[in-house]
């Protein structure tokens, strides 16, 4: 398919995406306290392997990322309905969150929030739909 | 206790998410979606006595008291609605399991559904303007799935015009929400129910508002100017999705119109409440006309329609207590007749090979069993005493004479008579008439097709025999839309 010689987009595809996907995780992480969050995230990790896509071609993809993109939206689907059902399992209403500080090895004393698993819903959710679309039109040929 | 609002929306929604996983096993889907559908009836059907024995019920999301929370309200009128919505998708999905093909079902066609559902459950719940917003998109988009699903080319160009009127519809119900915030500063349909009636000279504005609100759930639910849509989409995508449409899409939007003209804008009747019965009584008129012109058996259909949603806002503008139970009596009964009818027609099409009146000709011949069937649905459609329809108009017309409505009772009257007439219409020449095909020579069978709609007629006697044993609950229902401080109280002050 590539007739021309890319190495100059290839090259730079192999570290610029490291970084965007990166900060698509830290802008995830993030959504709590300052801006970002699921949405946000979700669209730059799918703008991170639209890069891959524009650097390499579909098959290649494929093989490094062997996931099937509507499979992940239905899981973002289930993971954010069941994290909501969580709520009505310790009795309380529908879409209740809850928090709690927990001391993890590494990071020290962290914030954790329920919130944070319906937002990787929304990730999944965001990644999952934006690729099935992009690979739905561009993968026809 | 169990909360049977929120299970009502998480039933038809897990459902979806589950059959989204597994696209190629249709057994299963089809499984899934059965068992689904009997368990969200049952759940339903709990709810309503629930809400008959114990009052309003309610889910507040979160946690979070309202007015800042999002709340799902479960009242009479919605707990009705929720439960004939549950009951009518069961013969829907009978009827698609032998009628969709495999092909469309592998494309996510029982998903598209249940989203479909969950979307029109939950406009009947929620109790905050802004999440009906979000529910309305959640099944228009499904419904714009499902008109083009199986892209052949007459759904390609219809699902375009569809789709374009109703991104036009959800972009005026924002800024109509956008203007409603602006003025009162609350989105809650309680509180702004309590801030609207709490004012001491109603401004202006409202009843713009409130207007712009009439337009917007209009597009939705095709009243008089706002129809031109529906009759070349209704009839674009197959005939189970025809009926899902037919059934329930139309009726959101004339619930929406309910809901807030009995709760929120209920300030200046005089204006409000006379454009809707004008607009009613026009919709009747213009429906009618439609039904009698065309010799197309889908295109009669759907123009009747468009007949049922002027009777039922007719009923919305009496703002007497007849007339709220009659459009809810009517709402209910249009909701099985027209699943009903829609089947039975593409049942008609499928045998008869033909769209058109004159082609068509002497089916009962072969199949004496959908003949009479139909003969039931129109006479329940227009409202002969034992059945269904009979007890709406009664109410409709009581209210309606009660304000001295006695031109748009007139019309109702006459309208029936040509409803009655474009029906029957269909049987003397496509089911009576002289036979055209010999038994060979039919283009489908009716296997598998007769049994849900004869649920549905079923359904359609029973509301009619049973109209007695439903009146308590209309009763309560109409109890809170007389008094919409009873809803105000049960959402705010609990």
């Amino acid at each position: 398919m590539m007739k021309l010689n890319d190495i100059v987009i290839q090259t730079t595809t192999k570290f610029v995406l490291f970084i965007i996907l990166a900060f698509s995780i830290f802008i995830f992480f993030n959504g709590h306290h300052h801006p970002g969050g699921g949405f946000i995230g979700g669209l730059m990790t799918s703008a991170a392997i639209t890069l891959l896509l524009l650097a390499f071609d579909f098959e290649t993809v494929k093989r490094i990322l062997p996931i099937d993109f509507k499979i992940l939206t239905a899981s973002g689907m289930l993971i954010a309905t069941l994290t909501g059902m969580g709520g009505l399992v310790f009795g309380g209403p529908f879409l209740s969150h809850t928090f709690g500080y927990v001391h993890l090895p590494f990071f020290g004393e962290v914030e954790l929030a329920t919130a944070l698993l319906f937002d990787l819903g929304v990730y999944f959710v965001v990644v999952g739909s934006a690729l099935t679309i992009i690979e739905m039109i561009g993968g026809d040929q | 206790m169990t909360n049977y609002v929120i299970w009502t929306l998480l039933i038809p929604l897990l459902a979806g998410i589950i059959m989204l996983f597994i696209p190629q096993r249709v057994i299963l889907q089809r499984t899934i979606s059965i068992i689904a559908s009997i368990i969200l009836l049952i759940n339903t059907v709990l709810l309503v006595f629930q809400i008959q024995t114990e009052g309003i019920q309610k889910m507040e999301l979160g946690g979070w008291a309202p007015p800042f929370g999002i709340i799902l309200v479960g009242d009479m009128l919605s707990g009705l609605l929720v439960l004939t919505t549950a009951l009518v998708i069961i013969p829907i999905l009978i009827y698609s399991f032998s009628s969709i093909g495999v092909e469309r079902e592998k494309k996510y066609y029982y998903s598209i559904f249940f989203f479909l559902v969950t979307g029109v459950l939950g406009a009947f719940l929620t109790g905050d303007l802004f999440n009906m917003f979000v529910f309305f998109e959640v099944f228009l988009l499904s419904s714009y799935v499902l008109i083009v699903h199986g892209s052949t080319q007459k759904q390609l160009r219809e699902s375009f015009k569809y789709v374009l009127i109703n991104i036009l519809s959800s972009a005026l119900f924002v800024i109509g929400v956008a203007y409603l915030y602006a003025v009162i500063g609350t989105l809650n349909m309680a509180h702004l129910g309590e801030r609207i009636a709490s004012l001491t000279e109603p401004a202006p504005i409202l009843t713009v508002i409130a207007l712009m609100f009439l337009i917007i759930f209009g597009l939705k639910g095709a009243i008089f100017p706002l129809y031109f849509w529906l009759p070349a989409s209704y009839t674009a995508p197959p005939t189970a999705i025809g009926a899902l449409f037919g059934a329930l899409l139309t009726k959101v939007g004339i619930y929406a119109i309910f809901r807030t003209y009995s709760i929120i804008f209920v300030h200046d009747p005089a204006y409000t409440h006379t454009v809707l019965g004008v607009l009613a009584a026009l919709t009747m008129i213009f429906g009618v006309i439609g039904a009698v012109a065309h010799k197309d058996v889908t295109k009669i259909l759907v123009y009747n329609v468009i007949v049922a949603v002027g009777f039922v806002l007719f009923g919305v503008s009496t703002m007497t207590e007849a007339g709220y139970q009659g459009a809810i009596y009517y709402v209910i009964h249009d909701m099985i007749i027209k699943a009903a009818l829609f089947l039975l027609i593409g049942a008609l099409v499928t045998v008869g090979g033909t769209k058109y009146l004159k082609q068509m000709g002497g089916i009962i011949k072969y199949h004496p069993a959908l003949g009479w069937l139909f003969l039931v649905a129109v006479f329940a459609l227009v409202g002969i005493p034992p059945l269904s329809g009979f007890i709406g108009k009664v109410l409709l017309i009581q209210g309606g004479t009660t304000v001295g409505d006695y031109w748009i009772v007139f019309l109702m009257m006459v309208a029936s008579l040509l409803v009655l007439y474009s029906m029957i219409r269909i049987f003397l020449q496509g089911f009576y008439g002289k036979s055209v095909l010999s038994s060979k020579e039919e283009h489908g069978t009716t296997k598998g097709l007769l049994f849900p709609i004869s649920l549905l007629i079923a359904l359609s006697v029973l509301l009619g025999i049973g109209a007695e044993f439903l009146y308590p609950f209309v009763q309560t229902a109409t109890e809170v839309l007389l008094q919409p401080e009873l809803y105000i109280n049960a959402v705010l002050k609990e």
